[in-house]
């Protein structure tokens, strides 16, 4: 599934769920953004979130739940 | 603390909805509401009862659930007046449809409504709010703010993104207000016949002509043409995009603006400090919670805390009751832009999450920060008391506001 590499330590967003509804960035500007189609992405060379204290809120911001940011443990 | 004697008996529901009785606050009649969370029960206009979901978190939870449905065609799908009901055998679009359907239908739409494209339509937005605030000034020095500015505005800008002639707008506008506002089902399925000709005649128009840049030329175009929709999905499309593009703004231009004139040291402050603006609109979503009673069927049996939502039972999201959760927002009856108020359901949440929330956003921004500069001694040319706003049934905003300067 595209962007949802299992790396460790990395955001994952879930295309297919997602609606576009650019939650995520409003939320953490520095770390998602949305693509042509309006879907959401992560800026490169940000896929671990840079340590931005804003991911978690992005993540809670998504209507559907589409953004997963690794626990502490990485 | 709360006496138990003062708490509504289980037989005797909340009757759903009701008029404000302050236009931004919810109804005090809804206080039993705010004191039975996450879950309660009302009464629906026909004497039906449903869930009222009353908790943030829940309401979270719930909208985001798809054991709960939108498409009012399923028997047994709740209404909270006789007009919902006029229009069950009218093709829907986007909102009362559920997914896949739903699911193709936004991805259709949604490259048209993203923070990038909001942000590219900021000069436009901005040169309409400009145009109508000259025109205010140059009749001044008083207005009626609705027909002057609160309407004008997010038409124009509805009209301009989707490709439909502002030209036509008193029509629209008037089937508009007909199809969310009249309490008589033949005139509402009326308004409806009328926009679904209307925007059918434009439809071909555009599909026989070169393409334009509006989302409805997009649409025909493309969409239209290699069959991803056919041509009543097209209208039904164009319905609900005209409608809620700029029904919804345009109430909380009006509303938002009576509430910041109704809270002056909040008024002054961000007079003072525009970059506020964002926030202040964020906060003026989640106090004010226009669309006020959100429907959804149940089509499983749903455990909520020990209580179970019945397959078959009507679910009532109602947002204002949702938003005053102190839980989520401490002092939740206080207009305060510096807590964050980020998760509001105001736009709803879950897969039917506003299509247009950042373009409202925008317009909110570009609008009530611009009448407010430009007009530095706007306010209400009548007694507080005297201003008059929408019944609870249908979206909440101000019928009328007459201002000075």
């Amino acid at each position: 599934m595209h962007g949802d590499t299992p790396t460790r330590g990395h955001i994952r967003v879930d295309r297919d769920v997602c609606i576009g509804a650019g939650q995520c960035a409003l939320a953490a500007p520095g770390v998602f953004t949305q693509d042509d189609d309006g879907f959401s992405v992560l800026l490169p060379g940000r896929e671990d979130g840079a340590g931005d204290p804003m991911v978690r809120e992005a993540a809670r911001a998504c209507p559907v739940g589409a953004i997963k940011v690794p626990g502490p443990e990485g | 603390m709360t006496e138990l004697s003062e708490l509504p008996p289980l037989s005797k529901p909340v009757a759903f909805p009701q008029d404000r009785t302050c236009p931004f606050h919810p109804p005090t009649a809804y206080d039993p509401l705010r004191t039975a969370r996450p879950l309660s029960r009302v009464t629906l206009y026909d004497g039906r009862t449903a869930w009222a979901v009353t908790g943030h978190d829940t309401a979270r939870a719930l909208l985001a659930d798809p054991r709960l449905s939108t498409d009012r065609t399923r028997p047994g799908y709740p209404a909270t007046s006789p007009r919902f009901a006029a229009l069950l055998d009218r093709r829907a679009a986007l909102l009362n449809v559920d997914d896949p359907e739903h699911h193709a239908q936004r991805r259709m739409l949604v490259a048209n409504f993203t923070l990038k494209r909001a942000a590219a339509l900021r000069p436009a937005i901005q040169r309409i709010v400009d145009e109508r605030i000259d025109a205010m000034l140059a009749q001044g020095p008083s207005a009626e703010l609705v027909s002057a500015f609160a309407l004008p505005v997010p038409s124009t800008v509805i009209c301009e993104l989707l490709g439909v002639p502002y030209a036509d707008h008193e029509f629209f506008e008037e089937q508009s207000r007909r199809m969310l506002r009249s309490r008589v089902p033949e005139e509402v399925v009326d308004a409806r016949e009328r926009l679904d000709v209307y925007l059918g005649a434009l439809i071909d128009r555009k599909a026989a002509g070169p393409p334009g840049d509006g989302v409805l030329d997009v649409l025909v175009h493309e969409r239209l043409r290699d069959g991803t929709v056919d041509r009543e999905g097209a209208i039904a499309l164009a319905v609900i995009l005209l409608v809620a593009g700029h029904e919804t703004t345009a109430n909380m231009i009006s509303l938002g603006t009576y509430t910041l004139l109704r809270h002056p040291d909040r008024l002054a402050e961000l007079r003072a400090d525009p970059a506020l603006l964002p926030a202040a609109v964020e906060e003026l979503m989640r106090m004010l919670s226009i669309a006020d009673g959100l429907l959804r069927l149940a089509t499983e049996d749903i455990e909520v805390g020990g209580t179970t939502i019945r397959a078959g039972d009507g679910v009532v999201f109602s947002t204002s009751v949702i938003n005053r959760d102190e839980t989520a927002y401490p002092e939740p009856d206080t207009l305060d832009w510096h807590r964050s108020a980020r998760h509001h359901v105001a736009f709803g949440f879950g897969i039917h999450q506003c299509l247009g929330q950042n373009l409202a956003r925008a317009e909110l921004e570009i609008a009530l920060g611009t009448l407010f500069a430009r007009l530095p001694g706007l306010r209400l040319a009548i007694p507080a008391e005297d201003a008059r706003w929408k019944p609870g049934d249908t979206i909440q905003g101000m019928l009328e506001l007459p201002v000075t300067w």
